[in-house]
């Protein structure tokens, strides 16, 4: 069954043609790449998934939900969560509090319940802050939980924005670049970490440069260009596809290996 | 650790028994701090945790005062009573006012709000509606009383309105310490990120403005309670700016700040008097050498705590 189905999509600005008539399903459970040259309409895409834009044209269904016209937020309780292609935590906030910001979501306590600590109140908070450092171990930035987010390295920052999105009990994780700034050892225990998220049901989709990290991880791919889509399949056809030699892998780098 | 808190449960047993002690002018003098640091408390909210510049504070504090003098008077509401009549009527303005402002950002946001207090503040001039009294105001509010015992010299207000600032600052501290401060701060770092954490952003600004401003509103009533007397002057840009300024030279996003921004921009003109003529040079001074020296302000916010947690590892902390 496909949890995520993009239809038609397409947005401009001004004279723009930013994503182009795009349309791709992502089955349950699967790690789907999103792949192009710079300024393909990568992000944008992602943007418009998650309701930061709207869409000209198309239709978006989580699981056969439309969600084209839902705010951010609510599309976020849908469970569906992302990660920043520029780091955007919470820098002056402690990794800990950046993480319970996903916890927020799943939470009800307002206002007037903090006010007077009743007993659902502080239970609440305790079970957050428990699945919070649950998270924290599991991207392994326990240890830092009490640091300012913007002192963790480039690398751990990545980690913590996962940790983040993972706190909101997604069922699809949109990563946007989710190696950018991380050396070989990093890539190499992302992939792992990537690995095991679907290991816990989540399906993953992924904008990445590195064509090692997308080769291993993908089991379907999907190319834009010029914000259109040129081409979708497997690792093995994307890699022989001339189109997209020639929009990408032939042009950009030789790194696929 | 134990001698610090001994030595604060010392200073507020002092200052607790000060009225004792004092003149009744330097009693109104402490009195007029905490009704600051009342309202400091509530703005710091919308500036110091959701980080939204509302520079039209005075708009909330009339509108509960009003409010106060208004039932009072025509119907001999006793006006502690009003208390959470007066937080209504702020909170719901506030609510209306804010929900078609609240997606600006920083400067465009804190002029619309200067806008919004000068239009209060006219309005009130004007005699809306006939029956806020134009220039002169409203006069005759009834003092308050609690539990049979009339409030009216300065000493017993000391204890009516520093009780409300402890309920205050109780209250504060834990909203601060909850889901609701966290999603403040959340949308004060970076409101796309907030978004995409799946916090309603404009639900939450809105909430803050309303929140504060029904504190704000209740400020307004005991106010009223202890002038008999409000006009529209009382209302003025000055003392939204006064409220501001409080916040940022103190520490905006922290109780203790506020509260000794309180004391200073309130306390120390009484103290210095004399020098009445130089008091805003000294304190242009001050704001300069503090967005020089100390741009978190005097006492920044402590980091949260949590249970449960090794301390941090590493350097790096503010």
């Amino acid at each position: 069954m496909s949890i995520l189905s993009v239809t038609g999509l397409t947005k401009s600005f001004g004279g723009l043609m930013a994503v182009n008539d795009v349309s791709f399903d992502l089955a349950e459970g699967s790690i789907v790449g999103l792949i192009g040259p710079n300024g393909a309409g990568k992000t944008t895409v992602f943007n418009l998934i998650t309701g930061i834009y709207r869409p000209d044209k198309g239709d978006i269904r989580f699981t056969e939900t439309p969600i084209v016209r839902l705010p951010t937020h609510r599309i976020v309780s849908l469970g569906v969560a992302r990660t920043f292609q520029t780091i955007r935590l919470f820098q002056n906030l402690s990794v800990l509090e950046n993480v319970l910001s996903g916890c927020h979501c799943r939470m009800k306590a307002g206002p007037l319940r903090a006010m007077l600590r009743t007993p659902g109140q502080l239970r609440e908070e305790r079970r957050a802050l428990e699945r919070a450092l649950g998270l924290l171990g599991f991207v392994r930035l326990r240890h830092e939980a009490q640091q300012l987010a913007k002192n963790l390295s480039y690398g751990n920052q990545r980690l913590l924005e996962i940790a983040r999105g993972l706190a909101t009990e997604p069922r699809l994780l949109i990563l946007d670049e989710p190696s950018g700034g991380m050396n070989e050892q990093e890539t190499i225990d992302l992939i792992v970490l990537i690995g095991k998220l679907r290991g816990r049901g989540i399906t993953i989709l992924l904008i990445e440069h590195r064509m090692s990290l997308v080769m291993r991880l993908c089991e379907n791919i999907v190319v834009l260009d010029y914000g259109a889509k040129i081409a979708e399949g497997a690792p093995e056809e994307i890699k022989q596809d001339p189109r997209v030699i020639e929009a990408y892998l032939g042009t950009e780098e030789g790194e696929g290996e | 650790m134990q001698r610090t808190s001994l030595i604060f449960i010392a200073l507020v047993a002092l200052f607790l028994l000060s009225p004792l002690l004092l003149n009744p002018y330097w009693v109104d003098v402490l009195n007029n701090v905490g009704l600051y640091a009342i309202l400091g408390l509530s703005l710091n909210l919308i500036v110091g945790h959701a980080g939204l510049f509302n520079l039209g504070h005075a708009a909330f504090y009339a509108v509960g005062a009003y409010t106060a003098a208004i039932l009072n008077t025509r119907f001999q509401i006793p006006v502690l009573w009003l208390l959470p009549i007066c937080a209504l009527s702020s909170g719901l303005f506030a609510g209306i006012i804010a929900r078609p402002i609240i997606h600006l950002r920083g400067d465009y946001l804190c002029i619309v709000t200067i806008g919004m207090g000068e239009i209060v503040r006219i309005a009130l001039l004007n005699n809306v509606f006939g029956i806020t009294g134009g220039v002169n105001g409203i006069f005759g509010i009834a003092r308050p009383s609690l539990f049979g015992i009339s409030i009216q010299t300065p000493h017993e207000f000391f204890y009516l309105i520093w009780g409300f600032v402890s309920l205050t600052i109780f209250l504060f501290h834990r909203l601060e310490n909850s889901r609701f401060g966290r999603a403040l701060n959340y949308l004060r770092e970076d409101e796309v990120a907030a978004e995409g954490s799946g916090v309603n952003v404009a639900h939450y600004k809105l909430a803050c403005f309303v929140l504060g401003a029904a504190w704000a509103g209740m400020a307004g009533d005991i106010f009223a309670a202890k002038m008999t007397i409000i006009s529209p002057e009382s209302f003025s840009f000055w003392e939204s700016v006064l409220m501001f300024t409080l916040i940022i030279l103190g520490g905006s996003g922290s109780i203790p700040g506020v509260m000794l921004g309180a004391f200073l921009i309130i306390g120390l003109p009484e103290v210095f008097r004399e020098f009445a003529n130089a008091r805003l040079l000294v304190f242009g001074a001050a704001m300069v050498a503090m967005m020089i020296f100390r741009t978190e302000g005097i006492l920044p916010p402590r980091p949260r705590t949590y249970p449960s947690i090794e301390p941090p590892s590493g350097e790096g902390r503010r």
